[in-house]
């Protein structure tokens, strides 16, 4: 899903990365890079054009961050633009205080509307409701079948009547019969039409005005072109849509009609659909989303992280520690289990300035269960021992290793990894003196 | 209704957003960059892509250059001949009559394969042959129902066989059981499927290898079905779905909405695939036989 505008688009952004410093022009040419790839991506023109000028506006506005380079802030900017796009926050469905909640499923042919009826009802349920599916789909063939046939897969009770061709009559009837059933959950499947189909539409409209729904709900296609925002404007300005259902976002989609319909009407995505199997309705989260599309969502969440994790203060004082080489096991410690409150250790790592590119850390490379030994070696030792660890003799190592359910052999790589960090500290802050690069964590 | 006028009013949305903008864009106006780009912003929103745009753009520049055309109305008339020209010639469904024939219909999901078999079989009873639809999908609930009801209508046989059975089991009967009737057109419907899982897709490898050994050299048509209102996404699925099927045609299905069309622009530019049937509305009269040349006629008309 979305890979292929996720691969442009970091494409694109990896050459802004790796930059010290980005002119309007290296902006521009990406800018122009990245609107091919969302035209490519079935993203509408318009929602294109304000998309890249709100991007382009606050990259060659943007304060850049010391401690990040300039590429990267792009891909924040372009990120939360992403998420803007997408909704903001994720939206739910809105439960009646006075039972029950209606929600009314149109669209065009071949949307998914009736699945997306049968997986909306198990969704629903699943979060305590008690459904019942009202086939008004009275048109194609089978369509109530169809829905039938998923109730019955579900174990939902599915309302129709046999030979009724008034869909606004059965779409009442089954309201009514959910209340005299106690059910606290409507959801109407209608057929599939065009936007265009003035008659159709209004059937629509009778229904709506007939059940009084709390909610209707647009499905759209992920793979619909340009033409998705037409349609959804059209059921909204004809209907009043609530809210919008992405079907088939499992397929390879750059899912540009997902990107663009909340832009243009201004309705949330509330659900998207993610699998043949009637368990793969999940809710849209506008922020993950925008990470997926990135590919990145860990490292942006590291930029985050990173960004509280800066303490300035913190920063000098360790600082000043390593220039007078007081750094010791505890600040040690200190910085590790920073380090590791950031997420996945290696990202982390090449994150810090300065830190992927030193050779002297090379081969340290711990991974979580040596993180986890190192602390408990640590923990293990008396404050003195960690302040001064020159005072760990032979047995101490033992009494330590003992106490961590470590072995000396693991006492003494820490004591020698230690021994080059402040080494690589020492060094680096003497490069620091020079002015040749300012070290901070 | 004749064809042209019946293609020219199903298409009339297509017309009124597509070529009504571009009538708007270039009337009265001199050519100059700003025209081309604004030109070229149309063709995108209208689902012909930034490569396949990109691509008419840069004929259109060469010909306006080469022929010294000066005004907006003469660059109409030339974009009409670029696409038409692009758009090829006119291929018919190929059917060997006295003999087996096999058509596959394959597609993604909701994009109309079921309607278009109905469709095609009502049209091929109509014209006198022995027609049998295979229910191959199984998977959908109720669409072996769905095909039912078309057959019943159409008045043509039917071979399914019970949902989530082994749609290979069911095209190997319906092969059979259409060898022993003398049959002249076999449909095969197939479940929708995502071209990217890989599963799915090797389920219909399957489905064309049972009807290559079970009906040598009977298999005419692999039509791929695709939504009119699909964007982009329809050429990876051309593409996807040839590498696991002799696809021969495309079916482009509702093309009756406010869908552009466009597609078909980059379709037969990107993909050597023809499209060779449209679908422009509901009936069973309104699935027709794709002729470029009427098509870009019916999209130019004034």
């Amino acid at each position: 899903m979305f890979s292929g505008l996720g691969d442009k688009l970091q494409a694109t952004l990896k050459k802004l990365r790796g930059k010290g410093k980005l002119t309007e022009k290296d902006i521009s040419d990406a800018m122009r890079e990245v609107r091919m790839a969302l035209l490519e991506a079935d993203v509408n023109l318009k929602v294109v054009r304000d998309f890249v000028n709100a991007v382009k506006e606050r990259a060659i506005g943007a304060d850049v961050l010391e401690s990040l380079t300039p590429g990267q802030q792009i891909v924040k900017i372009v990120h939360e633009e992403l998420m803007n796009l997408l909704g903001g926050s994720t939206s739910r469905i809105a439960i009646a205080s006075k039972p029950p909640t209606v929600l009314m499923l149109v669209g065009l042919q071949g949307a998914g509307k009736t699945t997306q009826a049968g997986k909306l009802a198990l969704s629903l349920r699943k979060s305590g409701r008690h459904p019942l599916l009202v086939a008004c789909d009275v048109y194609r063939p089978a369509a109530i079948e169809q829905l039938q046939v998923l109730g019955r897969q579900l174990d939902i009770p599915v309302f129709s009547i046999s030979g009724n061709q008034n869909p606004v009559q059965i779409a009442k009837q089954g309201k009514e019969e959910a209340m005299r059933q106690g059910r606290d959950l409507v959801i109407i499947d209608t057929a599939g039409r065009l936007h265009v189909d003035e008659k159709l539409m209004q059937e629509l409209k009778d229904i709506k005005a007939a059940v009084m729904p709390h909610e209707i709900l647009l499905v759209v296609d992920a793979m619909t072109g340009q033409d998705a925002v037409n349609v959804a404007e059209s059921f909204n300005s004809t209907l009043g849509i609530d809210g919008v259902i992405v079907t088939k976002l499992d397929g390879d989609t750059r899912g540009g009609a997902a990107l663009s319909i909340k832009a243009v009407t201004g309705k949330p995505i509330k659900f998207v659909g993610m699998g043949e199997k009637l368990d793969t309705l999940e809710v849209f989260h506008p922020d993950r989303m925008a990470s997926r599309i990135l590919g990145m969502g860990d490292v942006l969440s590291l930029i985050e992280k990173a960004e509280q994790a800066y303490d300035k203060k913190k920063a000098e004082e360790l600082e000043k520690k390593m220039r007078t080489q007081s750094f010791t096991l505890e600040d040690f410690l200190d910085q590790l289990q920073q380090v590791r409150n950031m997420g996945p250790l290696d990202q982390v790592l090449g994150m810090i300035p300065g830190f992927a590119a030193s050779k002297q850390l090379k081969d340290f490379q711990p991974d979580e269960k040596d993180l986890k030994h190192i602390e408990a070696i640590i923990y293990s030792m008396t404050l003195g021992e960690r302040r001064k660890p020159e005072v760990i003799d032979g047995s101490r190592r033992k009494r330590i290793a003992a106490g961590s359910g470590t072995s000396v052999q693991d006492v003494n790589r820490l004591l020698k990894q230690f021994e080059q960090a402040r080494k690589m500290m020492k060094g680096l802050s003497e490069m620091g003196k020079k002015g040749k690069n300012k070290f901070s964590f | 209704m004749g064809f042209f006028q019946k293609l020219k009013a199903g298409i009339e949305k297509t017309r009124q957003g597509f070529m009504a903008q571009i009538d708007a864009l270039l009337s009265g106006r001199k050519i100059d960059e700003e025209m081309y780009e604004e030109l070229e912003d149309l063709l995108i929103m209208h689902d012909v892509g930034v490569t396949a745009a990109t691509n008419l753009l840069r004929d259109l520049r060469r010909l306006v250059k080469d022929r010294k055309i000066l005004d907006g109305e003469g660059l109409r008339l030339l974009l009409k001949e670029i696409i038409s020209n692009s758009l090829g010639e006119k291929k018919p469904l190929r059917l060997e009559p006295g003999t087996l024939n096999i058509f596959l219909v394959v597609g993604v999901n909701g994009v109309g394969k079921t309607t278009t078999i109905g469709k095609l079989a009502q049209r091929y009873k109509e014209q006198g042959l022995k027609v049998m639809v295979a229910a191959g999908d199984t998977f959908r609930a109720a669409a072996s129902s769905q095909l039912e009801i078309w057959a019943e209508r159409a008045g043509v046989y039917l071979v399914s066989h019970a949902d989530g059975a082994d749609p290979a089991a069911v095209v190997f009967d319906a092969v059979h059981s259409a060898r022993a009737k003398k049959i002249d057109l076999l449909l095969v419907d197939t479940a929708g499927r995502l071209h990217n899982k890989s599963n799915l897709m090797q389920e219909l490898g399957k489905i064309r290898r049972i009807i290559d050994r079970e009906a040598e050299h009977s298999l005419r048509e692999v039509l791929l079905v695709v939504d009119a209102t699909t964007g982009q996404n329809a050429l990876v699925q051309a593409k996807e779905f040839a590498q696991i099927v002799p696809v021969t045609g495309i079916v482009l299905t509702k093309l009756d909405g406010t869908a552009k069309g466009g597609i078909v622009i980059a379709i037969n530019q990107e993909q050597k695939i023809p499209i060779k049937i449209i679908g422009v509305g509901e009936k069973i009269s309104d699935l027709r036989d794709f002729d470029p040349q009427e098509f870009a006629e019916a999209l130019f008309e004034k």
